[in-house]
């Protein structure tokens, strides 16, 4: 026997189920800790889409539950539009079955591997059928599926089926059992966490064996569910050309103008031209030949790019802040949604924020939060096309420390890519491609950013400076003067009038002593200072002289106000007895005219 | 300088700079010092002391700013103890003082590290060294060992000691306060300065001090200001050589340095610290080398270290250069007590011998 016909017994077709079986790491569960992240966010994602499409609120319920010795129960729960019961199976018991993968518009899931690749994963660990549990109106029931997959034929085994009572009235639940360790749970925080960042539409609620945490919604709008295009003439491949060709029935010009978008009758001629076909021809007649030089011609003939604004869905500036602020406590943030672009035939949108200061840690790197689809990518960040296009920015120039590339201190950055067919580096999803024209989009915007974040910085610093200053000289000053003054046995020395020649400006000094408070305003402007003085503490200052014009109480705490008028290099002053401390503002005067120092602090 | 003398200088150039400041703020000026940069960029060789001294670099101190009001105000506070301590004829070691700072409020130390290096700043505004202000410092001087007398003003009265005879086998403790010795007579032919103790002992069990009428100094690491004026009197007196013996090791080096040329953080009290006749005697790197003494590879530290007393002016000789270079081209490092491991006696019957005569000293 040849060895031909040796080989031929043992060759045969692979199920795609036998195939990721065989190759997890290539769907996000190489590790049991990674397999929780990557089901939850599958589920997840498959939830925030569904309620999208049916133009609702998301309210996404999240449960991890430890069952037994290594087992955990993941139940992920919904308000969207329900699945009909004929889809249920094939949509959790059937790798790449989806409803997404030919639709040219800006998605979460898009081949429909994800949430089956979980009940697979749950069948090869624990061996329970995964629980499916969905209902698409009131008047109808709910049904409850117990599914698994049959690896050989990647059909879906439906092992139980049935109407099922159920409280809500439409939305989706599903429940996978598979072996797991609760390790990432810090990591899955994270990742709900930025979920509700760029969804802030939506609200997360989730419960962790005992704790319980929830991620409120910013945002009562729900979101535009992006409309889907037609390919773009720049962005098809000879196998979707091919296909398209064989089913239809047009000529070749209406093909077209009809099949792809921003293909009007001129550009659609000129193909012809190029490609040396007739446009009267029909499509279906045309040969590999002739559609490989319809495809060269197509993509020479400069086409508009495709209409962004309708299948794209960017988060918005104002959304990003809202939805950053919510989570981060900063002290600035902003953001950037950049104009609509294309690659290779693909709209893409970029979208950015900084923020800085706050509560951000200050030591070690910037936190980088990076977002494909407003999906958060959780893995890979050196592999990433984001995390190049940081790192190639010369932060420094933007004041901001840089450590081997990447920008250090209390910094968080956001990037987010939209796009009709995001370039990720795998079937994992957690890079996207360095894509050049992405790239740059991330670096215009991040410059842009850069640019609004040094000018708060230095603006916080030159106020910084001037308030060190002021404390300097209204406060270390007198006391210098006051101990050298004893050392050299001279009179106490005035130092007011370096104040004066420093300042230039209305000061207020309060201080305490011997159970006297006093207020003293200095007025080193050139006008009159016509302003109003708000004293804010327990004390009630009965005794205070002057008298002040209005005094009111909440919750022990006395707001005296003095209406006062100091005319220039003329000092006012009260006095009474209390404890000090509190709070004390100036109001009636531009901020850069005047200073408060509480010589007590 | 006589005790008043000192005393007098000290409460003049401390409250002329009081003066100053109450000057400056009475013409409302915002109150100011100069200061010389204390870096090893900013020393130079005086030709007349030969000592390493402060440069011309200066910097400007304003209260303009919190941190250096703030100095300002912790030096005005320190001047006033310092003014007091002298009325009243007290005194306080560092230490001390920086715990009497609690009371000062604002002006009150953050560390003990804040109050040494103000102290320091007065003593180069001043010129003054910090017993003419009645601090002294924290730790005790080292020891001594040899044919010498002093006589020392004790608070049991004068009392005239021999540096053999007199003392125990650990010898004769260096005072805080080195003006208040007066050097009688010696039997002595050089001083050898030891950094670290088991060498020291070593010398002393072995009797090379009786041997070839040797003053013994231990150095305890890097030496105490009071154990660096003993070995300055100690030579200004009695012309003696002072051999400085340490570890083979750049940090060791840094020892012989402050020995003999005056450490940076002390640049300008060099001439009363410093002993520039002292002279290196071990252990060098080529020693290494030539006894073929147990060692350990430099670490990155030593490198760097090495590699920054090649810029540093207190080596910049041939000797040095040769030897440094030397010792990063071998990568190795060895303790003085290497020696023990030719015999306890290698050190004191073969080393020293044949180092002394090769320096010239026998």
């Amino acid at each position: 026997m040849v060895l031909a016909d040796e080989l031929a017994k043992q060759q045969r077709s692979i199920s795609v189920a036998e195939f990721f079986e065989k190759n997890k790491h290539l769907l996000g569960f190489d590790s049991p800790t990674r397999g929780v992240i990557t089901t939850i966010k599958e589920a997840v994602d498959n939830a925030l889409d569904a309620c999208e499409e049916a133009q609702v609120l998301p309210d996404i319920f999240i449960s991890i539950k430890k069952v037994s010795n290594e087992i955990f129960r993941i139940i992920v729960e919904d308000n969207g539009p329900g699945i009909v019961p004929a889809q249920v199976p094939f949509v959790f018991g059937k790798l790449l079955y989806g409803s997404r993968f030919h639709q040219i518009r800006q998605t979460r899931g898009q081949q429909g591997i994800g949430i089956s690749a979980a009940v697979l994963y749950a069948q090869l660990t624990s061996g329970v059928p995964t629980v499916v549990i969905s209902r698409t109106g009131p008047r109808e029931s709910a049904h409850r599926f117990g599914i698994q997959i049959r690896i050989e034929t990647n059909e879906p085994d439906i092992i139980s089926q049935g109407p099922f009572e159920w409280d809500r009235i439409h939305g989706t639940r599903v429940q996978i059992e598979f072996k797991s360790t609760m390790s990432a749970k810090k990591k899955l925080l994270e990742y709900l966490r930025y979920t509700s960042v760029v969804n802030p539409h939506a609200r997360f609620r989730v419960e962790l064996d005992d704790e319980s945490f929830t991620f409120e919604r910013v945002s009562q709008e729900v979101i535009a569910c992006p409309v889907a295009i037609l390919p773009h003439p720049h962005g098809i491949e000879f196998g979707q050309l091919k296909r398209m060709a064989s089913s239809g029935d047009l000529n070749l010009v209406d093909f077209l103008v009809e099949s792809f978008s921003r293909v009007g009758k001129k550009s659609a001629q000129e193909m012809c031209e190029r490609s040396g076909l007739k446009g009267s021809l029909k499509v279906k007649g045309l040969s590999s030949d002739d559609l490989k030089k319809l495809l060269a011609a197509m993509q020479d003939v400069a086409v508009p790019a495709p209409p962004a604004t309708q299948c794209l869905s960017p988060i918005g500036e104002e959304l990003i802040r809202r939805g950053l602020e919510k989570e981060f406590p900063m002290d600035f943030v902003a953001a950037r949604t950049r104009q609509p672009s294309v690659f290779s035939g693909h709209s893409f949108m970029v979208e950015a924020a900084i923020g800085y200061g706050g509560k951000l840690p200050v030591e070690g790197n910037a936190i980088l939060l990076r977002f494909a689809n407003r999906v958060p990518l959780m893995y890979q960040q050196g592999a990433c096309a984001i995390t190049e296009a940081v790192n190639g920015i010369n932060w420094k120039s933007y004041n901001i420390p840089q450590q081997g590339g990447f920008p250090t201190g209390p910094v968080l950055i956001l990037v987010h890519v939209a796009s009709t067919n995001v370039p990720f580096t795998s079937e994992s999803k957690d890079a996207i491609a360095s894509i050049p024209e992405i790239e740059k989009e991330i670096t215009l915007a991040l410059q842009d950013l850069g640019r609004d974040l040094k000018l708060f910085v230095s603006r916080r610093d030159k106020s910084k400076v001037a308030e060190d200053r002021a404390r300097a000289v209204c406060a270390i000053i007198p006391e210098i003067a006051a101990k050298v003054s004893e050392i050299v046995e001279k009179p106490l020395v005035d130092t007011s009038p370096i104040e004066g020649k420093l300042m230039h400006k209305l000061i207020a000094k309060k201080w305490v002593h011997e159970g006297k408070v006093t207020i003293e305003l200095f007025n080193y402007t050139g006008h009159d200072g016509e302003i109003s003085l708000y004293d804010i503490s327990a004390d009630n200052a009965t005794d205070a002289h002057p008298k002040p014009d209005f005094v009111s109480e909440m919750d022990g705490q006395f707001t005296k106000v003095w209406k006062v008028n100091v005319a220039p290099q003329t000092t006012w002053r009260v006095s009474y007895a209390g404890k000090g401390r509190g709070l004390l503002e100036i109001r009636g005067i531009e901020d850069n005219k005047m200073m408060v120092v509480d010589l007590d602090v | 300088m006589s005790k008043e003398e000192l005393e007098k200088k000290s409460m003049t150039a401390l409250l002329s700079i009081a003066s100053a400041w109450y000057d400056q703020m009475k013409s409302g000026e915002i109150p100011s010092i100069s200061l010389p940069t204390r870096t090893k960029y900013n020393i130079e060789f005086d030709d007349s002391s030969e000592v390493w001294k402060y440069g011309d670099k200066e910097s400007l101190r304003t209260a303009a700013s919190a941190k250096s009001a703030t100095h300002l105000l912790k030096m005005a506070y320190v001047i006033g103890f310092i003014k007091q301590q002298l009325i009243e004829n007290r005194s306080s070691t560092l230490r001390e003082m920086y715990y009497i700072s609690e009371g000062w409020k604002r002006a009150k130390f953050g560390a003990q590290d804040e109050s040494n290096f103000l102290i320091e700043d007065l003593e180069i505004l001043s010129e003054v060294p910090r017993e003419g202000f009645h601090l002294h410092p924290e730790e005790n001087g080292a020891s001594i060992y040899g044919p010498m007398r002093i006589r020392e003003e004790t608070r049991r009265g004068m009392k005239t000691i021999h540096c053999q005879d007199d003392v125990g086998q650990a010898g004769y403790t260096i005072p805080n306060n080195v003006e208040n010795i007066e050097f009688v007579d010696h039997d002595a032919k050089f001083v050898i300065a030891i950094e670290t103790g088991g060498m020291y002992d070593r010398l002393i069990e072995n009797g090379f001090d009786e041997e070839h009428n040797a003053i013994l100094v231990h150095l305890k690491g890097q030496p105490a200001r009071s154990t660096r004026r003993m070995l300055n009197k100690i030579s200004a007196t009695w012309d003696l050589p002072v051999l400085v013996f340490t570890d083979g090791d750049p940090w060791s080096y840094r020892i012989y340095a402050s020995v003999a040329y005056g450490a940076i953080k002390s640049a300008h009290m060099s001439e009363l610290l410093a002993t520039p006749k002292s002279q290196f005697l071990g252990l060098q790197p080529r020693d290494i080398r030539d006894y073929n003494l147990p060692s350990d590879k430099l670490t990155e530290k030593d490198v760097e270290a090495l590699r920054s007393e090649l810029t540093d002016p207190r080596f910049a000789t041939d000797y040095w250069k040769k030897e440094i270079n030397l010792q990063l081209e071998m990568n190795l490092k060895s303790e003085q007590q290497a020696f023990a491991a030719r015999g306890l006696d290698f050190v004191t019957k073969k080393y020293l011998p044949a180092r002394l005569s090769e320096m010239g000293i026998i």
